[in-house]
């Protein structure tokens, strides 16, 4: 579904991104692991379209993606999540999710004056689905509050439901659990669980939490300074001695 | 005597209520719902007003003019024009940060003064355009002017109703979105530089608009009328004092401003004659210092943003 070949992203003489090349199958959850600074989220940037690479090149539904706008990319199936909430803090939760689905009849100005009627019958279908989705992710209480005073946990599942209001293919999750605590934890697990089975969504996931790693997890990417270290199931990773030297070793007790 | 006084008084100030109004409008679409910040207003001002004067002025020599038309003729045209001079200066400067895209559009506004003056061919140069039509000009003057503002007031509630209707349709939720964060919004599927146009074309056609109502008010337009302290700031403060982001909020926050406006000129005139010279600078200074209390004291306005989507999903379910 997703292969990426030698890519490499420059920042003025720092590299954050050094030749990193790995594949993702559909219909997997694949954990991307390795220790601050490894370069996951600048990973996440170049994949998802908001960073274009220095090199290297990135295939997704078997066409050649380099260097695609995020939004091109929306279109194409690939969501993206990010690690600090990204809300739209002066819309409502509900607005928050309401203004995913592409192509809405009343995104075009002429379609508000002239054919409101259809707009309606538009919004009324987003309307239900926002509703769903903020039921699934247990947010209906706070369906009309704006989305700047959720808190940061609620921004997570916020993040979340965005990539559940279009027809997702691949999703990048980017530290889903972090800030969020355990009982919402197990059921954000949950939710991606049933994503991943009932809706189909591959996921790519980094995430500090190995707990999580390990539940969700098939394979796992253990990334170290801008390359790949590792991949495997997770037992594997977690007991290579180069990863353990690079990361687990040294951050065990960070883990949680 | 002194009552039909104030009546004219009162009319006069009505109709440039509804013209300024018209101009927050457009300013309320670019910057209260896309977050652009344009500090041009007056050149969009003055293509309208000349656009509509051009096409609906008297014949010249060796002057573009003599179409004949009607007004309502010249005030579409306004929009048209305003709207096509938009989008270049769009494809340009939106690619700017907001802070850039203000000095851009001032640049532009300037620039657009500076040809208004300068192409006689055009524009009749410094003595503008003369002898516009204006609709039902031809009455005694207390009805003219009470005619006047009939339309005037019916073309803002148009305008507002156009503009309320696209804040509360998906195309508002969008443009609010883009608004509060860009990158998840671009990440979110949306074509952000093409959003951001519509909006700036939109807004600039409005304030074209409000250029016509003003030039065939008048039946003049002169380079004088492009001010950038009357046609842009003004503006900006009425959509900061009304509320921006809330269409009503524009609307009354030129009908405060212009109030205290003209009463400040009033207030000016009372003045020994060695500060009367001083008095326009009196005048700026005190926009300027009802600026810094708003910003102050209510930067969200008299009438705040109001919360759409909750109207929006009531309205919806009941």
């Amino acid at each position: 579904m997703l292969e990426l070949d030698q890519l490499v992203m420059d920042f003025s003489g720092f590299r954050a991104v050094n030749g990193c090349s790995f594949k993702v199958e559909k219909g997997s959850i694949t954990g991307l692991i390795g220790p601050n600074g490894a370069g996951k989220t600048t990973l996440f940037n170049l994949i998802a379209g908001a960073l274009k690479p220095t090199s290297g090149c990135i295939r997704f539904l078997d066409q050649n993606v380099t260097g695609l706008s995020s939004d091109a990319l929306f279109h194409r199936g690939l969501v993206r999540t990010f690690q600090i909430p990204h809300e739209f803090a002066r819309l409502t939760t509900l607005e928050n999710l309401m203004m995913v689905p592409p192509q809405q009849a009343g995104e075009n100005l002429f379609a508000n004056w002239l054919s409101w009627g259809k707009v309606k019958t538009g919004e009324a279908l987003v309307e239900k689905k926002a509703w769903e989705t903020l039921e699934f992710l247990e947010l209906t209480h706070v369906a009309n509050e704006r989305a700047g005073n959720l808190s940061g946990g609620q921004k997570k599942l916020l993040e979340l439901g965005r990539t559940m209001m279009t027809d997702a293919k691949l999703v990048l999750l980017d530290e889903p659990a972090a800030g969020v605590n355990r009982t919402l934890l197990r059921k954000l697990e949950e939710k991606i669980q049933i994503l991943n089975r009932d809706r189909g969504y591959t996921f790519i996931l980094i995430e500090h939490d190995m707990e999580m790693i390990e539940k969700l997890c098939h394979p796992v990417v253990c990334m170290a300074e801008g390359a790949v270290l590792i991949q495997g199931d997770f037992q594997t990773v977690r007991s290579d001695s180069r990863v353990l030297e690079a990361y687990l070793g040294e951050t065990t007790g960070d883990a949680a | 005597m002194e009552l039909i006084g104030l009546a004219n008084y009162a009319l006069f100030m009505g109709i440039f209520i509804g013209i300024y109004a018209l101009l927050a409008l457009g300013l309320n679409i670019q910057w209260g719902f896309a977050g652009l910040f344009n500090a041009g207003i007056a050149g969009f001002f003055a293509v309208g007003a000349y656009a509509s004067a051009i096409v609906t002025g008297p014949a010249a020599e060796g002057r573009l003019g003599g179409f004949d038309m009607p007004f309502f003729v010249g005030w579409l045209m306004a929009m048209v024009a305003a709207a096509l001079i938009a989008w270049p200066i769009g494809k340009i400067c939106l690619r700017f940060r907001s802070d850039y895209l203000a000095i851009a559009s001032i640049g532009v506004a300037e620039i657009i003064r500076l040809v208004v003056k300068s192409e006689p061919a055009l524009t009749n140069g410094a003595r503008g355009i003369t002898s516009l039509p204006r609709p039902f000009g031809d009455l005694p003057y207390v009805q003219s002017q009470m005619a006047y503002l009939a339309i005037v007031a019916i073309v803002l509630l148009g305008a507002y109703s156009l503009v309320e209707r696209q804040f509360n349709a998906p195309w508002g939720r969008m443009m609010r979105a883009i608004r509060d964060n860009e990158l998840a919004a671009r990440a979110m599927g949306k074509n952000i530089e093409r959003r951001r146009l519509e909006a700036f074309i939109f807004g600039s056609a409005l304030m074209g608009l409000g250029g016509a109502l003003f030039a065939h008010f008048n039946r003049s337009i002169t380079p004088e009328a492009i001010d950038p302290m009357v046609a842009t700031f003004l503006v900006w403060i009425m959509l900061i004092l009304g509320g921006s982001g809330n269409n009503r909020g524009a609307i009354l926050g030129a009908a405060m401003v212009w109030i205290i406006w003209s009463m400040s000129e009033i207030a000016t005139d009372q003045l020994p004659a060695e500060y009367a010279v001083k008095a326009k600078y009196i005048r700026l200074f005190l926009i300027g210092l009802m600026l810094q209390l708003v910003l102050r004291f209510r930067p969200e306005g008299l009438l705040p943003e109001p919360q759409r989507g909750k109207a929006v999903a009531d309205s919806n379910r009941e």
